[in-house]
């Protein structure tokens, strides 16, 4: 049973343009959208939570269009953005009263007791809050909800290691029950891999991939050798050739390794080192025509 | 139960969790019987994706160390088990294999090996 449901998303806007965006993920499971910035993250995510109109497409949230219910579609979604939306004037006592009255399933018991938690001061305004702070209001807000569907548009920017650490903790435990699930963008996906079930690579407003997370690193291999070792066959064997003085790197497919032998150097990728790869053999196609 | 994953591990993350639990059941300490924590709850403790914890479970159950039942978790089957009787199997001749094979290297007889087990055998009866 999917959760969220993506088909044929185009958004176009002067200079940029979002590409046929289709996807699902399917309930109580964790989505990586990765791309550059200005890949169309943001774009995408502002479709789904309709802050903005598609030109073409369709977004389900547990089966539901925006269209069909809108106040019951939003009440769905809880987003953590990389800036901070609440007034820096404001004190918690002043979140309390306007997400009671925005949210009809915003409990303020639950809301008290994450605070509590996560040790956000009572008195403070938010401009006294440091960034991580900011992020487990924002992070307390939401969860304090009942959503289906958590959004993070670079949510975990700029938090330290502590911070980031108990954000992680925070995710996995609410798509534990298995109902839930999660879609966050990021242009730095070290911190997030480690629990994300599947992944979505778009670049220039066009999906490159997608695919579970354990498949692709599965899939590809991180190759690197002296150049002189290798012949016309291997080099086209290559994705994403970067060169260097002492030798090249590249990522490959794993069940071309035995090819390859034993005079080069392979490791297991991470996603950035083969979402690097693929951008830079992109760029090397787009060359060559 | 015990389980610590490495990112510089040479295995993949869902095969370190496959084996370090296998290697608990077949030495003893996950008992027949236990209840394993659910596919989920593993994920969030030791932060790694559901699919990875997902597929250590899964193979583990094809390897007839655990049962799954929907709504009531993995539970460790017992020893008397068939698939698992045979990896204990395996275990044991692996173990021998490494003990003949030494022995014949300093060149001890069939006796003396024999002779060994059975002291090593009932020193552990008596403990």
């Amino acid at each position: 049973m999917n959760l969220l449901e993506v088909k044929g998303l185009y958004k176009s806007y002067s200079g940029f343009q979002l590409h046929d965006i289709t996807f699902s993920l399917p309930k109580g499971y964790i989505m990586g959208y990765i791309g550059q910035n200005g890949a169309g993250k943001t774009t995408t995510i502002n479709l789904i939570t309709q802050l903005s109109n598609a030109d073409k497409g369709e977004v389900r949230i547990d089966g539901m269009t925006y269209a069909q219910n809108p106040i019951s579609y939003k009440e769905m979604i809880g987003y953590v953005g990389d800036e901070f939306y609440f007034p820096k004037e404001f004190k918690l006592k002043d979140i309390r009263l306007i997400m009671t009255k925005f949210f009809s399933t915003f409990q303020v018991d639950k809301f008290n007791q994450l605070v509590e938690e996560w040790k956000l001061p009572e008195k403070k305004k938010i401009a006294e809050y440091s960034r991580g702070m900011k992020v487990k209001l924002m992070f307390a807000s939401v969860l304090s909800r009942d959503t289906k569907l958590l959004i993070l548009d670079e949510a975990t920017n700029g938090l330290d290691p502590v911070v980031r650490n108990d954000v992680l903790k925070i995710l996995q435990a609410y798509i534990e029950d298995g109902e839930k699930s999660i879609l966050f963008s990021t242009h730095i996906l070290s911190d997030l891999e480690q629990i994300a079930d599947y992944i979505i690579f778009i670049n220039e407003g066009k999906m490159q991939f997608k695919a579970s997370k354990e498949e692709l690193i599965d899939q590809y291999l991180l190759i690197k050798g002296a150049e002189n070792e290798i012949n016309q066959s291997l080099r086209s064997k290559l994705i994403g050739k970067i060169n260097g003085d002492f030798g090249f790197e590249a990522i490959i497919s794993a069940d071309d390794a035995t090819e390859f032998g034993s005079r080069f150097v392979y490791e297991k990728p991470s996603i950035d080192q083969i979402v690097l790869h693929i951008i830079k053999n992109g760029e090397m196609t787009y060359a060559g025509n | 139960m015990k389980i610590l994953v490495s990112n510089q591990s040479e295995l993949p993350i869902y095969a370190q969790i496959k084996e370090q639990i296998k290697e608990q059941i077949l030495n003893g300490q996950i008992l027949e019987g236990t209840v394993l924590p659910s596919i989920r709850m593993l994920a969030k403790e030791i932060g790694v994706s559901v699919i990875t914890t997902t597929r250590a479970y899964n193979d583990l159950e094809k390897e007839g160390y655990i049962s799954s039942m929907q709504g009531k978790g993995s539970i460790v089957l017992s020893k008397e088990n068939k698939i698992l009787k045979e990896q204990y199997l395996v275990r044991i001749e692996q173990g021998l294999f490494t003990a003949v094979e030494t022995a014949k290297r300093i060149e001890m007889t069939e006796a003396q090996v024999h002779n060994l087990i059975s002291q090593i055998w009932k020193g552990m009866m008596e403990e």
